[in-house]
Protein backbone atom coordinates (compact mmCIF):
# COMPACT_ATOMS: atom_id res chain seq x y z
CA UNK A 1 0.00 0.00 0.00
CA UNK A 2 2.30 2.19 0.82
CA UNK A 3 4.64 1.44 -1.91
CA UNK A 4 1.67 2.21 -4.05
CA UNK A 5 1.04 5.48 -2.58
CA UNK A 6 4.58 6.77 -3.10
CA UNK A 7 5.04 5.33 -6.49
CA UNK A 8 2.20 7.22 -7.83
CA UNK A 9 2.75 10.38 -6.08
CA UNK A 10 6.75 10.00 -6.37
CA UNK A 11 5.78 10.16 -10.07
CA UNK A 12 3.42 13.03 -10.35
CA UNK A 13 5.87 14.84 -8.87
CA UNK A 14 8.54 13.99 -11.06
CA UNK A 15 6.68 14.61 -13.71
CA UNK A 16 5.20 18.06 -12.39
CA UNK A 17 9.01 18.88 -11.60
CA UNK A 18 9.93 18.63 -15.49
CA UNK A 19 7.14 20.59 -16.31
CA UNK A 20 7.71 23.48 -14.21
CA UNK A 21 10.74 24.03 -16.10
CA UNK A 22 9.55 23.10 -19.95
CA UNK A 23 6.42 25.08 -19.69
CA UNK A 24 6.28 28.02 -21.54
CA UNK A 25 3.87 30.35 -19.82
CA UNK A 26 5.04 31.23 -16.52
CA UNK A 27 1.77 30.45 -15.05
CA UNK A 28 1.65 26.94 -15.83
CA UNK A 29 5.82 26.63 -14.53
CA UNK A 30 3.97 27.88 -11.34
CA UNK A 31 1.19 26.04 -11.12
CA UNK A 32 3.37 22.34 -11.75
CA UNK A 33 5.14 23.76 -8.85
CA UNK A 34 2.74 24.16 -6.48
CA UNK A 35 1.79 20.21 -7.32
CA UNK A 36 5.22 19.31 -7.06
CA UNK A 37 4.78 20.91 -3.49
CA UNK A 38 1.68 19.10 -2.50
CA UNK A 39 2.94 15.49 -3.76
CA UNK A 40 5.75 16.62 -1.69
CA UNK A 41 3.56 17.04 1.29
CA UNK A 42 2.20 13.11 0.17
CA UNK A 43 5.61 11.80 0.95
CA UNK A 44 6.32 13.46 3.88
CA UNK A 45 3.33 11.90 5.70
CA UNK A 46 4.08 8.77 4.20
CA UNK A 47 7.63 9.05 6.35
CA UNK A 48 5.61 9.69 9.10
CA UNK A 49 5.89 12.88 9.53
CA UNK A 50 2.59 15.06 8.94
CA UNK A 51 3.45 18.51 11.00
CA UNK A 52 6.23 18.61 7.80
CA UNK A 53 3.46 18.03 5.58
CA UNK A 54 0.91 20.63 6.70
CA UNK A 55 3.49 23.32 6.87
CA UNK A 56 5.56 22.68 3.64
CA UNK A 57 1.73 23.21 2.18
CA UNK A 58 0.36 26.05 4.36
CA UNK A 59 3.83 27.70 3.99
CA UNK A 60 5.64 26.80 0.45
CA UNK A 61 1.82 25.57 -1.69
CA UNK A 62 -0.14 28.45 0.58
CA UNK A 63 1.74 31.10 0.86
CA UNK A 64 5.36 31.72 -1.12
CA UNK A 65 3.55 30.40 -4.37
CA UNK A 66 0.68 32.79 -4.05
CA UNK A 67 3.24 35.17 -3.77
CA UNK A 68 4.57 34.04 -6.98
CA UNK A 69 1.47 34.26 -8.82
CA UNK A 70 0.81 36.91 -7.84
CA UNK A 71 3.76 38.60 -9.32
CA UNK A 72 3.74 36.28 -12.40
CA UNK A 73 -0.15 37.82 -12.93
CA UNK A 74 0.39 41.30 -12.36
CA UNK A 75 3.71 41.47 -15.00
CA UNK A 76 1.28 39.07 -17.01
CA UNK A 77 4.22 38.46 -18.96
CA UNK A 78 3.39 37.29 -22.74
CA UNK A 79 4.56 34.03 -24.29
CA UNK A 80 6.52 35.06 -27.03
CA UNK A 81 9.61 37.27 -24.65
CA UNK A 82 10.46 33.75 -23.96
CA UNK A 83 12.31 33.24 -27.09
CA UNK A 84 15.00 31.05 -27.33
CA UNK A 85 17.79 31.57 -24.86
CA UNK A 86 19.93 34.87 -25.50
CA UNK A 87 22.89 34.90 -23.33
CA UNK A 88 25.29 32.18 -24.07
CA UNK A 89 26.78 32.67 -21.16
CA UNK A 90 24.53 32.08 -18.71
CA UNK A 91 23.70 28.72 -20.17
CA UNK A 92 27.54 27.98 -19.80
CA UNK A 93 27.45 28.96 -16.50
CA UNK A 94 23.85 26.64 -16.05
CA UNK A 95 25.26 23.80 -17.21
CA UNK A 96 28.71 24.02 -14.81
CA UNK A 97 27.09 24.97 -11.58
CA UNK A 98 24.23 22.20 -12.02
CA UNK A 99 26.68 19.37 -12.53
CA UNK A 100 28.85 21.08 -9.44
CA UNK A 101 25.03 20.67 -7.45
CA UNK A 102 24.71 16.88 -8.98
CA UNK A 103 28.38 16.67 -7.48
CA UNK A 104 27.42 18.20 -4.01
CA UNK A 105 23.92 15.89 -3.79
CA UNK A 106 25.84 12.71 -4.68
CA UNK A 107 28.60 13.62 -1.73
CA UNK A 108 26.39 13.91 0.51
CA UNK A 109 24.21 11.24 -0.29
CA UNK A 110 27.26 8.63 0.02
CA UNK A 111 29.51 10.13 2.17
CA UNK A 112 28.05 12.00 4.55
CA UNK A 113 25.86 11.36 7.62
CA UNK A 114 22.97 11.21 5.66
CA UNK A 115 22.51 8.29 4.29
CA UNK A 116 19.07 6.10 3.58
CA UNK A 117 20.09 3.32 7.00
CA UNK A 118 20.16 6.17 9.58
CA UNK A 119 16.55 7.81 8.51
CA UNK A 120 15.09 4.16 8.91
CA UNK A 121 16.16 3.12 11.83
CA UNK A 122 17.17 6.57 13.85
CA UNK A 123 14.88 9.47 13.54
CA UNK A 124 11.45 8.74 12.37
CA UNK A 125 11.34 6.13 14.44
CA UNK A 126 12.32 6.85 17.54
CA UNK A 127 10.70 10.42 17.31
CA UNK A 128 6.96 10.34 17.82
CA UNK A 129 5.13 12.32 14.75
CA UNK A 130 3.52 15.24 16.28
CA UNK A 131 4.10 18.72 17.40
CA UNK A 132 5.15 18.47 20.73
CA UNK A 133 8.10 16.55 20.16
CA UNK A 134 9.52 18.72 17.39
CA UNK A 135 8.62 22.08 20.28
CA UNK A 136 10.67 20.26 22.73
CA UNK A 137 13.80 20.24 20.20
CA UNK A 138 13.19 23.78 18.66
CA UNK A 139 13.33 25.37 22.60
CA UNK A 140 15.82 22.85 23.90
CA UNK A 141 18.25 21.56 21.77
CA UNK A 142 17.76 23.83 18.79
CA UNK A 143 16.78 26.87 20.30
CA UNK A 144 19.57 29.10 19.05
CA UNK A 145 19.47 28.18 15.45
CA UNK A 146 16.05 28.77 16.24
CA UNK A 147 16.09 32.55 17.40
CA UNK A 148 18.45 33.26 14.46
CA UNK A 149 16.44 32.02 11.92
CA UNK A 150 13.60 34.32 13.20
CA UNK A 151 16.47 36.83 13.66
CA UNK A 152 17.06 36.43 9.97
CA UNK A 153 13.07 36.73 9.28
CA UNK A 154 13.36 40.18 10.87
CA UNK A 155 15.83 41.62 9.09
CA UNK A 156 14.56 40.45 5.89
CA UNK A 157 11.34 42.06 6.54
CA UNK A 158 12.79 45.47 7.46
CA UNK A 159 15.03 44.67 4.39
CA UNK A 160 11.46 44.74 2.43
CA UNK A 161 9.93 47.70 3.74
CA UNK A 162 13.20 49.60 3.12
CA UNK A 163 13.21 49.03 -0.34
CA UNK A 164 9.24 49.37 -0.47
CA UNK A 165 9.82 52.42 1.51
CA UNK A 166 12.24 54.01 -1.02
CA UNK A 167 9.74 54.44 -3.80
CA UNK A 168 6.87 56.19 -1.56
CA UNK B 1 -7.95 -3.06 7.28
CA UNK B 2 -11.10 -3.96 5.59
CA UNK B 3 -14.02 -3.03 8.28
CA UNK B 4 -12.16 0.59 8.67
CA UNK B 5 -12.27 1.16 5.14
CA UNK B 6 -15.74 -0.05 4.89
CA UNK B 7 -16.78 2.17 7.70
CA UNK B 8 -14.65 5.14 6.34
CA UNK B 9 -16.20 5.03 2.74
CA UNK B 10 -19.53 4.89 4.38
CA UNK B 11 -19.36 8.06 6.60
CA UNK B 12 -17.73 9.93 3.77
CA UNK B 13 -20.55 9.11 1.96
CA UNK B 14 -23.14 9.87 3.98
CA UNK B 15 -20.96 13.19 4.79
CA UNK B 16 -20.51 14.50 1.16
CA UNK B 17 -24.52 14.19 0.20
CA UNK B 18 -25.26 15.58 3.67
CA UNK B 19 -22.97 18.42 2.76
CA UNK B 20 -24.05 19.27 -0.34
CA UNK B 21 -27.49 19.39 0.89
CA UNK B 22 -26.70 21.46 3.16
CA UNK B 23 -25.30 23.75 0.88
CA UNK B 24 -28.59 23.55 -1.13
CA UNK B 25 -30.30 24.61 2.14
CA UNK B 26 -28.02 27.12 2.56
CA UNK B 27 -28.54 28.57 -0.75
CA UNK B 28 -32.12 28.67 0.05
CA UNK B 29 -31.90 30.12 3.92
CA UNK B 30 -29.71 32.90 2.50
CA UNK B 31 -32.32 34.35 -0.18
CA UNK B 32 -34.93 33.98 2.40
CA UNK B 33 -33.39 35.58 5.42
CA UNK B 34 -32.21 38.39 2.97
CA UNK B 35 -36.01 38.49 2.25
CA UNK B 36 -37.16 39.03 5.20
CA UNK B 37 -34.39 40.98 6.78
CA UNK B 38 -35.77 43.38 3.48
CA UNK B 39 -39.18 43.40 4.43
CA UNK B 40 -40.21 40.88 1.22
CA UNK B 41 -40.55 37.54 1.10
CA UNK B 42 -37.86 36.04 -0.40
CA UNK B 43 -38.47 32.84 -3.35
CA UNK B 44 -42.07 31.55 -2.53
CA UNK B 45 -43.49 30.21 -5.53
CA UNK B 46 -41.22 26.57 -6.03
CA UNK B 47 -42.74 24.16 -3.67
CA UNK B 48 -43.65 25.53 0.07
CA UNK B 49 -42.08 28.68 0.98
CA UNK B 50 -39.85 28.33 -1.83
CA UNK B 51 -37.88 25.11 -0.29
CA UNK B 52 -37.43 23.35 -4.00
CA UNK B 53 -35.79 26.85 -4.93
CA UNK B 54 -32.33 25.34 -5.12
CA UNK B 55 -33.52 22.09 -7.09
CA UNK B 56 -34.67 24.33 -9.40
CA UNK B 57 -31.33 26.47 -9.45
CA UNK B 58 -29.78 23.30 -9.84
CA UNK B 59 -31.47 22.24 -13.08
CA UNK B 60 -31.27 25.61 -14.66
CA UNK B 61 -27.35 25.72 -14.19
CA UNK B 62 -26.53 22.21 -15.33
CA UNK B 63 -28.65 23.12 -18.47
CA UNK B 64 -27.11 26.53 -19.28
CA UNK B 65 -24.90 26.70 -21.98
CA UNK B 66 -21.52 26.42 -20.97
CA UNK B 67 -19.65 28.98 -22.68
CA UNK B 68 -15.40 28.98 -22.96
CA UNK B 69 -14.28 32.59 -24.00
CA UNK B 70 -11.91 32.86 -26.86
CA UNK B 71 -9.22 34.65 -25.26
CA UNK B 72 -8.77 32.46 -22.12
CA UNK B 73 -6.18 30.09 -21.02
CA UNK B 74 -8.51 27.11 -21.21
CA UNK B 75 -6.35 24.33 -19.26
CA UNK B 76 -6.50 26.84 -15.83
CA UNK B 77 -9.64 28.72 -16.64
CA UNK B 78 -11.25 24.88 -16.52
CA UNK B 79 -9.22 23.98 -13.25
CA UNK B 80 -9.84 27.65 -11.05
CA UNK B 81 -13.87 26.37 -9.88
CA UNK B 82 -12.49 22.67 -8.96
CA UNK B 83 -9.89 24.57 -6.98
CA UNK B 84 -12.22 26.57 -5.48
CA UNK B 85 -14.98 23.76 -4.85
CA UNK B 86 -12.86 21.03 -3.72
CA UNK B 87 -11.05 22.53 -1.01
CA UNK B 88 -14.15 22.99 0.58
CA UNK B 89 -15.31 19.56 -0.24
CA UNK B 90 -12.19 17.68 1.68
CA UNK B 91 -11.98 20.16 4.73
CA UNK B 92 -15.01 18.56 6.29
CA UNK B 93 -12.99 15.21 6.97
CA UNK B 94 -11.64 16.22 10.56
CA UNK B 95 -14.42 17.88 11.60
CA UNK B 96 -15.73 16.22 14.73
CA UNK B 97 -19.75 16.23 14.32
CA UNK B 98 -20.93 13.72 17.06
CA UNK B 99 -20.11 11.73 20.19
CA UNK B 100 -18.54 8.28 19.38
CA UNK B 101 -20.77 5.28 19.05
CA UNK B 102 -20.61 1.93 19.45
CA UNK B 103 -22.17 -0.21 16.26
CA UNK B 104 -21.85 -4.24 16.00
CA UNK B 105 -19.28 -3.86 18.59
CA UNK B 106 -17.57 -1.32 16.45
CA UNK B 107 -16.26 1.96 17.87
CA UNK B 108 -17.70 4.20 15.31
CA UNK B 109 -16.14 8.25 15.48
CA UNK B 110 -18.23 10.89 14.34
CA UNK B 111 -15.38 12.25 11.98
CA UNK B 112 -14.11 10.72 8.82
CA UNK B 113 -10.17 11.38 9.99
CA UNK B 114 -9.83 12.11 13.73
CA UNK B 115 -6.32 13.12 12.69
CA UNK B 116 -3.54 14.80 15.06
CA UNK B 117 -3.55 18.16 13.61
CA UNK B 118 -6.71 18.64 12.27
CA UNK B 119 -6.86 22.31 12.50
CA UNK B 120 -3.53 22.49 10.39
CA UNK B 121 -4.94 20.14 7.75
CA UNK B 122 -7.72 23.13 7.71
CA UNK B 123 -5.55 25.83 7.22
CA UNK B 124 -2.95 23.67 4.93
CA UNK B 125 -6.66 23.11 2.43
CA UNK B 126 -7.72 26.81 3.17
CA UNK B 127 -4.57 28.09 1.98
CA UNK B 128 -5.05 26.63 -0.66
CA UNK B 129 -8.27 27.93 -1.48
CA UNK B 130 -6.97 30.84 -2.68
CA UNK B 131 -5.53 29.81 -6.17
CA UNK B 132 -9.44 28.82 -7.65
CA UNK B 133 -10.16 32.57 -7.18
CA UNK B 134 -6.90 33.87 -8.26
CA UNK B 135 -6.10 31.34 -11.34
CA UNK B 136 -9.99 32.40 -12.44
CA UNK B 137 -9.22 35.66 -12.50
CA UNK B 138 -5.99 35.39 -14.13
CA UNK B 139 -7.23 33.31 -16.85
CA UNK B 140 -10.79 34.92 -17.86
CA UNK B 141 -8.30 37.71 -19.57
CA UNK B 142 -10.42 40.31 -18.46
CA UNK B 143 -9.53 43.32 -16.40
CA UNK B 144 -12.62 43.42 -14.25
CA UNK B 145 -12.14 39.36 -13.34
CA UNK B 146 -7.98 40.13 -12.83
CA UNK B 147 -8.51 43.17 -10.63
CA UNK B 148 -11.07 40.63 -8.30
CA UNK B 149 -8.39 37.92 -8.21
CA UNK B 150 -5.49 40.23 -7.43
CA UNK B 151 -7.51 41.72 -4.63
CA UNK B 152 -9.13 38.40 -3.53
CA UNK B 153 -5.39 37.35 -2.79
CA UNK B 154 -4.23 39.73 -0.92
CA UNK B 155 -6.88 40.06 1.31
CA UNK B 156 -6.73 36.27 1.71
CA UNK B 157 -3.08 36.29 2.43
CA UNK B 158 -3.19 39.32 5.10
CA UNK B 159 -6.28 37.78 7.01
CA UNK B 160 -5.41 34.20 6.71
CA UNK B 161 -2.47 35.15 9.11
CA UNK B 162 -4.88 37.04 11.95
CA UNK B 163 -6.78 33.88 11.37
CA UNK B 164 -4.42 31.59 12.31
CA UNK B 165 -3.18 33.48 15.05
CA UNK B 166 -6.53 34.06 16.41
CA UNK B 167 -7.14 30.76 17.24
CA UNK B 168 -3.60 29.85 19.12
CA UNK B 169 -4.93 30.81 22.38
CA UNK B 170 -7.48 27.90 21.96
CA UNK B 171 -5.00 25.60 21.36
CA UNK B 172 -2.68 26.93 24.25
CA UNK B 173 -5.88 25.90 26.38
CA UNK B 174 -6.38 23.00 24.97
CA UNK B 175 -3.33 22.07 24.86
CA UNK B 176 -3.80 20.10 21.34
CA UNK B 177 -4.21 20.34 17.53
CA UNK B 178 -6.68 17.51 17.54
CA UNK B 179 -10.76 19.03 17.29
CA UNK B 180 -11.97 15.97 18.95
CA UNK B 181 -9.43 16.84 21.82
CA UNK B 182 -10.75 20.38 21.86
CA UNK B 183 -14.11 19.74 21.89
CA UNK B 184 -13.38 17.34 24.72
CA UNK B 185 -11.64 19.98 26.19
CA UNK B 186 -15.04 21.65 26.43
CA UNK B 187 -17.69 19.73 28.22
CA UNK B 188 -18.91 22.22 30.55
CA UNK B 189 -20.68 25.29 29.37
CA UNK B 190 -18.26 27.33 31.33
CA UNK B 191 -15.43 25.53 29.58
CA UNK B 192 -16.63 26.71 26.00
CA UNK B 193 -13.58 28.37 24.43
CA UNK B 194 -16.28 31.35 23.51
CA UNK B 195 -15.76 32.43 27.48
CA UNK B 196 -12.61 31.91 27.91
CA UNK B 197 -11.93 32.71 24.76
CA UNK B 198 -13.72 35.91 23.95
CA UNK B 199 -11.43 38.49 21.95
CA UNK B 200 -10.15 35.20 20.28
CA UNK B 201 -13.90 34.47 19.28
CA UNK B 202 -14.57 37.60 18.10
CA UNK B 203 -11.27 37.93 15.83
CA UNK B 204 -11.96 34.33 14.53
CA UNK B 205 -15.85 35.46 13.06
CA UNK B 206 -13.56 38.37 11.67
CA UNK B 207 -11.09 37.03 10.28
CA UNK B 208 -13.39 33.87 8.82
CA UNK B 209 -15.78 36.50 6.98
CA UNK B 210 -12.84 38.36 5.25
CA UNK B 211 -11.37 34.71 4.30
CA UNK B 212 -15.17 33.89 2.55
CA UNK B 213 -15.11 36.87 0.67
CA UNK B 214 -18.87 37.77 2.32
CA UNK B 215 -19.83 41.76 2.97
CA UNK B 216 -18.64 43.39 4.40
CA UNK B 217 -15.22 41.80 3.57
CA UNK B 218 -16.59 41.05 -0.42
CA UNK B 219 -14.02 43.50 -2.38
CA UNK B 220 -13.14 40.90 -4.98
CA UNK B 221 -16.49 40.23 -6.02
CA UNK B 222 -17.76 44.34 -5.33
CA UNK B 223 -20.80 44.26 -8.00
CA UNK B 224 -20.47 47.94 -8.48
CA UNK B 225 -16.88 48.41 -8.89
CA UNK B 226 -15.85 45.03 -10.29
CA UNK B 227 -19.06 43.75 -11.90
CA UNK B 228 -18.94 40.57 -10.46
CA UNK B 229 -15.25 40.09 -10.04
CA UNK B 230 -13.04 37.11 -10.49
CA UNK B 231 -16.05 35.06 -11.93
CA UNK B 232 -17.59 37.33 -14.35
CA UNK B 233 -16.50 35.57 -17.69
CA UNK B 234 -18.17 31.88 -15.96
CA UNK B 235 -21.19 30.66 -17.20
CA UNK B 236 -23.66 27.34 -16.39
CA UNK B 237 -21.69 24.86 -14.00
CA UNK B 238 -18.59 26.10 -13.43
CA UNK B 239 -20.38 29.49 -12.25
CA UNK B 240 -22.19 27.33 -9.93
CA UNK B 241 -19.13 25.70 -9.08
CA UNK B 242 -17.43 29.31 -7.08
CA UNK B 243 -20.87 29.47 -5.59
CA UNK B 244 -20.68 26.01 -4.33
CA UNK B 245 -17.35 26.48 -2.67
CA UNK B 246 -18.03 29.82 -1.51
CA UNK B 247 -21.33 28.27 0.46
CA UNK B 248 -19.12 25.19 1.12
CA UNK B 249 -16.63 27.36 3.35
CA UNK B 250 -19.25 29.05 5.19
CA UNK B 251 -20.46 25.78 6.31
CA UNK B 252 -17.07 24.99 7.07
CA UNK B 253 -16.13 28.11 8.83
CA UNK B 254 -19.46 27.63 10.74
CA UNK B 255 -18.75 24.19 12.18
CA UNK B 256 -15.26 25.69 12.72
CA UNK B 257 -16.04 27.78 14.86
CA UNK B 258 -18.59 25.66 16.62
CA UNK B 259 -16.08 23.01 17.21
CA UNK B 260 -13.32 25.28 18.77
CA UNK B 261 -15.82 28.01 20.59
CA UNK B 262 -18.81 26.49 21.18
CA UNK B 263 -17.92 23.50 22.62
CA UNK B 264 -18.72 21.51 19.34
CA UNK B 265 -21.93 18.74 20.16
CA UNK B 266 -21.58 18.98 23.43
CA UNK B 267 -25.20 19.98 25.03
CA UNK B 268 -28.11 18.80 26.77
CA UNK B 269 -30.85 16.45 26.54
CA UNK B 270 -30.87 16.28 22.57
CA UNK B 271 -28.22 14.05 20.33
CA UNK B 272 -25.15 15.47 19.66
CA UNK B 273 -25.58 15.52 16.17
CA UNK B 274 -28.09 17.87 16.45
CA UNK B 275 -26.66 20.28 19.08
CA UNK B 276 -23.73 20.59 16.50
CA UNK B 277 -26.49 21.33 13.57
CA UNK B 278 -28.08 23.95 15.66
CA UNK B 279 -25.02 25.69 16.57
CA UNK B 280 -23.83 25.00 13.01
CA UNK B 281 -26.77 26.96 11.94
CA UNK B 282 -26.97 29.79 14.11
CA UNK B 283 -23.57 31.09 12.58
CA UNK B 284 -25.01 30.16 9.05
CA UNK B 285 -27.71 32.90 10.02
CA UNK B 286 -25.38 35.28 11.78
CA UNK B 287 -23.14 35.77 8.77
CA UNK B 288 -26.36 36.16 6.85
CA UNK B 289 -27.58 38.50 9.54
CA UNK B 290 -24.02 40.06 8.49
CA UNK B 291 -24.53 40.03 5.01
CA UNK B 292 -28.23 42.39 5.60
CA UNK B 293 -26.73 44.83 7.79
CA UNK B 294 -22.84 46.02 7.02
CA UNK B 295 -21.94 47.86 4.24
CA UNK B 296 -18.77 47.24 2.17
CA UNK B 297 -15.44 48.23 3.45
CA UNK B 298 -12.78 50.38 1.27
CA UNK B 299 -9.97 48.47 -0.07
CA UNK B 300 -7.57 50.59 2.25
CA UNK B 301 -9.68 50.65 5.25
CA UNK B 302 -9.82 46.58 4.73
CA UNK B 303 -5.87 46.31 4.31
CA UNK B 304 -5.21 48.90 7.43
CA UNK B 305 -7.69 46.89 9.76
CA UNK B 306 -5.92 43.48 8.74
CA UNK B 307 -2.56 44.59 9.85
CA UNK B 308 -3.20 47.37 11.68
CA UNK B 309 -5.56 46.27 13.87
CA UNK B 310 -6.34 42.51 13.37
CA UNK B 311 -2.98 41.57 14.09
CA UNK B 312 -1.88 43.30 16.48
CA UNK B 313 -5.06 42.45 18.66
CA UNK B 314 -4.41 38.78 17.88
CA UNK B 315 -1.09 38.40 19.03
CA UNK B 316 -1.94 40.44 22.14
CA UNK B 317 -4.43 37.44 22.69
CA UNK B 318 -1.61 35.19 22.46
CA UNK B 319 0.21 37.07 24.91
CA UNK B 320 -2.77 37.26 27.48
CA UNK B 321 -3.88 33.85 27.03
CA UNK B 322 -0.11 32.86 27.79
CA UNK B 323 0.29 34.83 31.03
CA UNK B 324 -3.21 34.06 32.59
CA UNK B 325 -2.26 30.57 31.63
CA UNK B 326 1.12 30.83 34.03
CA UNK B 327 -0.51 32.87 36.44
Amino acid sequence: MEILIFSIVALIAVICSVQVIISRNPVNSALFLIATMVSLAILFILLNAPFLATIQIIVYAGAIMVLFLFVIMLLNLRRDEFGPERRRAQRFFAILFSFLLLIGITTVLTVGTFNSNQVESGWSKTIPAGVEPLAQLLFTKYLFPFELASVLLLVAIVGAVVMAKRRL
Amino acid sequence: MLTFIIITLIKVLVIFVVFLLMIALLTWLERKLLGHFQVRLGPMRVGPHGLLQPIADGIKLLFKEDIIPDNVNKFVYVLAPLLTFIPALIIVAVIPFGKSIELFGQRIDMVISNFNMGILYIFAVASLSVYGIVLAGWSSNNKYSLLGGLRSSAQMISYEVSLGLSLIGVFMIAGSLNLVDIVNAQDKLYNWFIIRQPLGFLLYLVCATAELNRIPFDLPEAEQELVAGYYIEYSSMKFSMFFLGEYGNMINVSALATTLFLGGWHGPFLPPVVWFLIKLTAFLFFFIWIRATLPRFRYDQLMNFGWKVLLPLTILNVLITAVVMIL
